[in-house]
């Protein structure tokens, strides 16, 4: 078996990694296993190692094997398969098709549900009050309650404003 | 003033306590945030990672938080320093090798650090020590919250806080806590609880030492998954996989003690004689008697001595603390000349170990099972 980063020397380091149901396999030269920091437990996660493969592997695919590269910051997949970290926030939008996957596999859902910045939670909360506020609209016009559809659609309008033209954050 | 002079003697920041100090040492909650659009520390260009320094610093200084804090660059902290601040568990090896365009900022209780430019432009860290996952979560969220006012975080609505590295991504949370679980491995349970700790998405690691081994039986148990949960929910899956840990442990030290107290006694009763009568020993052994001699503590072996000495010796045996006492450069084996004699001068006042053996005399042999 070869290794699967260098795909030149034997692989004599084997290391397996189960997370709820999931298992996860890398396969290493001694060499390689060394540079990725396997042996100092405390740098390394086997996440970060199939990181570099996985995920390069699918962006390589994601885009027919053409090398894109971030216009905020010049990063590439060639890059990132050597890191394995990204090259700036932009990234993310750049590499997107390849990422998905791989943080399917790494972690509980895709859709981050935590903490947000205030102004970002403003904005949120103003998206999802906006969905609710059409919802019922659409019900009120099917029933032909157009009374109560005309207020809905003066609060949506003021919603609306308020999405596109947010209170200045207290500083 | 100097970060020696800023730290807390270890003889003082051992006696800090908190719920469960028997087996959790300390509780840290870190969160990783970067700017926007500026290049992640690992790929900025050194100019843009001094910039993003020169932002972000003088925000975090500013900090309610952190009035009085020791904020340096990494380039003006030696290497005996930064050794130092990473054998206290409060800087990564990773932040130790940074030099220009990489900082620090520390509070006096060494309650709250935030590394600047590490993996991330941000990693903010607050530790307490004994189980308080959740007092070190509000007091980093706080921080964040104040924070977030001062600079300009990547933030995407889908994917979260971005960061350098996928597995970090979304929260940035990071919940950690470090165990003392020489039971467990005692009675060669350690295996088996890694293994279930591992199958609910948590990682174990050695806290010391390299490869496999920990040293010292010390353990850190944190997350690994940040995207697709609240960091609450996260902070109290651990707090409730830890409570559990610690009722193993505890069961593990009653087992051991009612079937092979002979056993036990003979770890405790060694580790004390070496300690306290080696004239050479490496960190690596002093750090495992002193696990022992810690477990002898908790089963009121030695009523002279405290945890905090324990602790306090934990920290100044290892070798950057010790470099530190003496102004020549110490070669390895003079180093565990004078880690033994450190210890023997430190240990004098602690008398024998005193077991009490249950039930019966000290006489018997231990029971087969």
């Amino acid at each position: 078996m070869l290794c699967m980063f260098c795909k030149q020397n034997p692989a004599k380091v084997h290391l397996t990694q189960i997370v709820g149901d999931k298992i996860q396999k890398v396969d290493l030269c001694e060499e390689c296993a060394k540079q990725k920091g396997v042996n100092d437990p405390a740098g390394f996660s086997l996440a970060d190692l199939l990181l570099g493969l996985g995920a390069s592997q699918e962006m390589a695919q994601s885009t027919g094997g053409e090398d894109i590269k971030c216009p905020n910051c010049g990063f590439t997949q060639a890059d990132f398969k050597k890191a394995g970290r990204l090259g700036c926030s932009q990234c993310y939008v750049t590499f997107a098709d390849g990422l998905e996957g791989l943080l399917k596999s790494m972690h509980k859902g895709t859709k981050h549900i935590g903490k947000a910045p205030l102004a970002m939670r403003q904005t949120r909360d103003l998206s999802e009050r906006l969905k609710q506020l059409q919802k019922k609209l659409d019900k009120a016009v099917t029933s032909e309650d157009f009374e109560t559809a005309a207020n809905l659609r003066d609060e949506i309008k003021v919603t609306k404003d308020q999405l596109e033209h947010p209170a200045p954050a207290k500083t | 003033m100097t970060i020696h002079e800023f730290l807390s003697p270890p003889a003082e920041s051992a006696r800090r306590t908190g719920p469960h100090d028997r087996i959790v040492m300390s509780s840290r909650v870190r969160l990783a945030r970067n700017l926007r659009s500026t290049a992640f520390p690992g790929w900025a260009k050194k100019a843009e990672r001094v910039r993003a320094l020169e932002t972000i610093r003088p925000a975090v200084e500013s900090l309610p938080q952190l009035v009085g804090a020791f904020s340096e660059s990494m380039d003006n902290l030696g290497l005996l320093d930064k050794q130092i601040l990473v054998e206290r568990h409060l800087i990564s090896r990773e932040h130790a090798a940074k030099n220009a365009g990489s900082g620090l900022v520390l509070n006096k209780e060494e309650s709250l650090c935030v590394m600047i430019n590490e993996e991330d432009h941000l990693r903010m860290q607050a530790l307490r020590p004994g189980l308080q996952l959740k007092q070190a979560w509000i007091a980093i969220d706080q921080v964040d919250t104040e924070l977030e006012r001062r600079l300009d975080y990547a933030f995407s609505p889908e994917l979260g806080y971005l960061t350098a590295c996928p597995t970090n991504l979304g929260t940035g949370i990071r919940v950690s806590a470090m165990l003392h679980l020489p039971g467990l491995v005692l009675a060669e349970q350690i295996n088996q609880i890694i293994q279930s700790v591992n199958k609910l998405g948590l990682a174990v690691r050695g806290l010391y030492g390299e490869g496999t081994e920990a040293l010292g039986n010390v353990f850190q148990v944190s997350n690994q998954m940040t995207l697709g949960e609240v960091e609450m929910d996260i902070v109290e899956r651990l707090n409730k996989v830890l409570l559990q840990i610690i009722e193993h442990e505890e069961n593990a030290r009653a087992m051991l003690l009612e079937k092979k107290p002979k056993i036990v006694f003979n770890f405790i009763g060694r580790a004390y004689g070496i300690l306290a009568n080696a004239h050479s020993i490496t960190s690596k052994e002093t750090m495992n008697q002193l696990s022992l001699m810690r477990l002898g503590i908790d089963l009121g072996e030695f009523p002279t001595a405290n945890r905090a000495l324990i602790d306090e010796l934990f920290v100044i045996t290892q070798p950057a603390h010790l470099q530190k006492r003496y102004t020549e450069k110490l070669a390895a084996e003079e180093r565990d000349v004078l880690r033994a004699d450190m210890l023997r001068e430190r240990l004098r006042t602690v008398s024998r170990p005193n077991p009490k053996v249950p039930g019966q005399g000290g006489g018997a042999l231990d029971k087969r099972n």
